[in-house]
């Protein structure tokens, strides 16, 4: 079947079977950040923005996202970018795997416009996991970004 | 030490943006589109024999290329083990076999056009087992009759007590004097045993594959790994494929932690790409992963300690039963570093023992994971030291300060004791375990705060803390090497082997040769662990990369040095001695006239005397020296549930000079979490039936952000002469103090010791219970009146 979507501020349309994945979907569309680290919705390495709002994409049905706005990491280059050096200036990238991931949920909560304790991050970003950085370095890295962002 | 401008400075690292941004970057971004995909037939039992196995209706399935089972690969024993060569491990692994010796042990693969079809064929493919009595407790393998490796051919490559016939895949022994007499002659003893769990690696990107034949009819390999030589190596003696046919690349990876020091999908795909001549794709599932790569090996420790009333630990007595599942990879390396890494903390001994056995059992294999051994023998110690110190009454702080290895001092173990094979003598040139012991008491306030506080109804605060060591690499086992080559315009390459899987190597390794040539870390373009592109390394383990490759990066630029001195030298017709080095420029001491390094090498490319500069050295060490870390804990905890927090874990820690103090704080912070996860909730568990439990992140807890409230990590100044720009590595340290520290602040808060890992609310509770109740019977309350 085919479904219109637009990707990163692109129409699309993606011939899929009724029961693929997103995750799948954008990586055979050539979306290589989309990648995933479990398939129980449990790590957070898939994050895509659905309408601004953060989703794990192996768990999303790509028929679901007719009409919808995707944002991949692609989408959000300048800011992943700026975050990046956050990340650098604090040693908290490390293998990366769980960082795009990371930028989207991120880049969505400074689109919500909220003020956020370090608290309430660690909290917001529960959902993913890292299993190089011990976490604090990251979030470190996310308030001098939304810091700055303001 | 002299002023640097990059080493130990602040630096990015080279490639945070572009993973950030989402570039291609890691193994199966670069699979081709038209790969087959590849699924793996995985053992229900425990352990059984193949009787009989039919492909036919699942090769005939459209949309199939090939169903592999044991009848199709060469039968060469090898070890999956990614280490030195020959390897310490028993060659006892067909790529498949006939038969299956745990849940989740490959039977099959099947490549197909896509996922869907190879998961629909692999229900096609038929087998009848001959099911046998599996062994699942390791207390109970040595000597069993159900016998895991009866096959012929397998065969250790030197000795190393592999009795297979005994389900013992290794056994080690050592002594240093004569241990049970000093133990008799001792003031004090104590006697305990400990147990560690499986651990799981849990890197976020599973392990992935991909392998096509090139247009020089090659097999080129793709892999997350973090040995692409000792891959390609083990790939070429088990499948028969010569050496110079084969490429493996390795691109970014998605952390390691050991659990990819090891051959995994490599042997199917490679096979499926050898025989169909396309290319073929492979990505564990996360089920896979946690079913079917490596866990920690868990681990028996007795553990016996003596000493003098005033606490002179005068005997160590440790003897270790490791669990090594159904492989032996990495069987006696691993146990001899639980020995060879922890007893020498304590080196003023009169005695020392350490001995063994390493047994197979029908679970998944166990395999290298940082800390390897360490954190297991670290347990055992440093809850031993403390249940030693309450026994003397002594701070056991004090009874450390006393009794810890110090700078200018050695071990007779560091002699006695390798990797597989006998050691190294070193003594302790850098060794700041004292400063690192004190000003964590200062950071954690342990002199307030040890051993609790009560801060309401239910609730404690209390401390605990241990000490540890590492290494840096294997000497005279482990290589590192790298080229440096000149460019146009003044700007270099750097060709490493050195396996960056995520810790940053690539940015560490170009911060030393940038410094050494007085360039910005931009000017070092790095590329790394290609086998065909870049020179040998032996990869990224054993806290190599920094000591061994940063050495040989070192060297490089030394080297690279000279030749561009020379080569200045001549281009303004003086003498080298004569020529002041200034990295961008050379600088004619005589008349100060000056030459930039983008014009010397334009020249040297285009217009006189035309030549590459490319130098290559290589390195491997004369010794290991050890890292150093205190690690101490404050948690908070409710008297009622046994449940905690961790209110904050100080690291102080030893690794000479920092290449990059905020990577190395990454190190030790990602070690620290991991190490907490082991301490506090992570643990590998499999059925009655051997199924795992723990097959996925629901079921098996690693910490998440909002479990560690706050760590605090600082480095001792310290600089290690053999070492480059005087650092000694940093990757494994970090995780090896959690285990005991929780264990301590356990015990200092409630006054039970927990003496298997990980410490639940729930084995603190029991032991709550039985302690009370004892008290109870004799009529007593604890000894500083506390209702517990
Ligand atoms: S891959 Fe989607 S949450 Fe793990
Ligand atoms: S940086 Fe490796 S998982 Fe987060």
């Amino acid at each position: 079947m085919k479904i219109e979507t637009v990707v990163n501020g692109h129409k699309r349309i993606f011939d899929i079977t009724p029961d693929e994945l997103l995750a799948d979907t954008l990586k055979r569309y050539d979306y290589t950040s989309v990648r995933k680290g479990c398939d129980t919705t449990s790590c957070g390495v898939c994050t895509i923005l659905v309408d601004g709002s953060p989703v794990p994409s192996c768990a999303y049905l790509t028929a679901r996202a007719e009409g919808k706005e995707i944002t991949t990491v692609e989408g959000i280059a300048e800011e992943a970018e700026r975050l990046a050096e956050h990340f650098g200036d604090e040693g908290a990238d490390q293998c990366g795997f769980c960082n795009p991931g990371i930028a989207l949920s991120v880049h969505a909560l400074k689109l919500s416009r909220k003020s956020f304790t370090e608290e309430n991050l660690r909290h917001y970003l529960v959902g993913h996991l890292c299993r190089c950085s011990g976490y604090q370095s990251q979030i470190k890295a996310i308030q001098r970004y939304l810091g700055d962002a303001k | 030490m002299k002023k640097t401008k990059t080493v130990n400075q602040k630096v990015r690292s080279i490639d945070g943006k572009g993973i950030m941004m989402g570039r291609a970057a890691y193994t199966d971004d670069f699979a081709p589109k038209a790969a087959l995909v590849i699924k793996v037939l995985r053992s229900p039992h425990a352990f059984a024999r193949i009787k009989r196995i039919d492909k036919s209706k699942a090769e005939a399935l459209p949309g199939v290329e090939i169903v592999l089972t044991h009848e199709d690969f060469p039968r060469n024993p090898f070890t999956r083990a990614g280490q030195g060569y020959p390897e310490p491990s028993p060659h006892d692994k067909f790529a498949l076999d006939d038969h299956v010796r745990y849940v989740g042990d490959e039977i099959a693969c099947v490549a197909a056009h896509d996922e869907k079809t190879a998961e629909a064929a692999l229900k096609l493919i038929e087998v009848d087992y001959e099911v046998k009595e599996p062994v699942l407790d390791f207390e109970k393998a040595k000597g069993n009759e159900s016998v895991i490796h009866a096959e012929e051919s397998i065969h250790e490559m030197f000795p190393i007590g592999f009795d297979p016939e005994k389900n013992v895949a290794a056994a080690y022994h050592m002594e240093v004097d004569d241990v049970e007499k000093r133990l008799s002659e001792s003031e004090v003893t104590i006697e305990s045993s400990f147990y560690t769990q499986a651990q799981a690696h849990t890197a976020l990107e599973p392990h992935t594959v991909n392998a096509r034949i090139d247009y020089l009819n090659r097999l080129v390999i793709y892999s997350s790994t973090q040995t692409p030589f000792h891959v390609r190596r083990i790939l070429s003696q088990a499948l028969e494929i010569p050496l110079n046919r084969i490429r493996v690349i390795k691109p970014r990876v998605g952390g390691g932690f050991g659990g990819k020091q090891a051959i995994h999908g490599e042997m199917l795909a490679a096979m499926v790409t050898m025989k169909t001549k396309k290319p073929s794709r492979l990505t564990y599932t996360r089920k896979e992963v946690f079913e079917a790569t490596y866990s920690r090996h868990p681990m028996r420790i007795d553990m016996r300690l003596g000493a003098t009333k005033d606490g002179r630990i005068t005997a160590i007595d440790c003897y270790g039963l490791s669990d090594t599942g159904a492989y032996g990879e990495h069987a006696l390396t691993v146990f001899m570093v639980t020995g060879s890494k922890v007893l020498p903390l304590y080196n003023k001994v009169d005695a020392v023992r350490f001995h063994g056995d390493i047994v197979y059992t029908n679970r998944m294999s166990s395999g290298a994971f940082r800390g390897y051994g360490a954190v297991q023998g670290n347990y055992a110690l440093e809850s031993a030291i403390d249940m030693l110190a309450e026994k003397l009454g002594m701070d056991p702080l004090a009874l450390r300060q006393k009794n810890m290895i110090a700078e200018g001092e050695s071990s007779p173990i560091f002699e006695i004791m390798g990797e597989g094979t006998a050691g190294t003598a070193m003594n302790m040139e850098s060794c700041k375990l004292d400063y690192c012991v004190k000003r964590g008491m200062e950071l954690i306030g342990y002199k307030d705060k040890y051993p609790r506080q009560e801060i309401g109804k239910n609730k404690l605060r209390s401390v605990g803390m241990a000490i540890a060591m590492q290494g840096s690499g294997i000497p005279y086992i482990d290589m590192g090497a790298a080229t440096i080559k000149l460019n146009d315009d003044g700007f270099y390459n750097l060709l490493v082997g050195a396996t960056d899987i995520g810790q940053g190597s690539d940015t560490i390794l170009a911060q030393i040769a940038a410094e050494e040539l007085g360039v910005d870390v931009e000017k070092m373009v790095v590329y790394s662990s290609d086998t065909d592109l870049t020179p040998f390394d032996a990869g990224a383990y054993a806290s190599s990369t920094t000591y061994v490759s940063g050495n040989a990066v070192w060297k490089a630029a030394k080297t690279m040095k000279e030749r561009l001195i020379a080569e200045a030298a001549r281009s303004l017709g003086v003498e080298p001695e004569d020529i002041e080095f200034q990295g961008t420029s050379f600088k004619n001491k005589k008349d100060d006239e000056e030459l930039t390094l983008s014009d010397l090498s334009n020249t040297l490319f285009y217009n006189d005397d035309q030549k590459q500069l490319s130098v290559t050295e290589s390195y491997y060490g004369t010794k290991s020296p050890p890292p150093f870390m205190a690690g101490f804990v404050e948690i908070e905890i409710d008297k009622e549930t046994g449940e905690y927090e961790v209110i904050d874990y100080v690291s102080v820690v030893d690794c000479g000079v920092t290449i990059n103090p905020k990577l190395a704080q990454g190190q030790i912070e990602g070690g620290v979490v991991q190490g907490l996860g082991m301490a506090m909730t992570e643990d590998v568990k499999i059925a009655a039936n051997g199924k795992l439990i723990t097959a996925d992140f629901l079921n098996y807890k690693i910490p998440t952000g909002k479990d560690i409230r706050k760590l605090t990590t600082e480095f001792a100044e310290s600089y290690e002469k053999s070492g480059p720009y005087g650092a000694k590595s940093v990757g494994e340290i970090g995780i090896d103090t959690p285990p005991a520290a929780i264990a301590n602040a356990v015990y200092n808060a409630l006054g039970v010791r927990i003496k298997s890992l990980p410490v639940t609310p729930e084995k603190i509770l029991s032991a709550l219970k039985e302690k009370n109740g004892k008290h109870h019977m004799m009529g007593m309350r604890s000894h500083d009146g506390r209702n517990l």
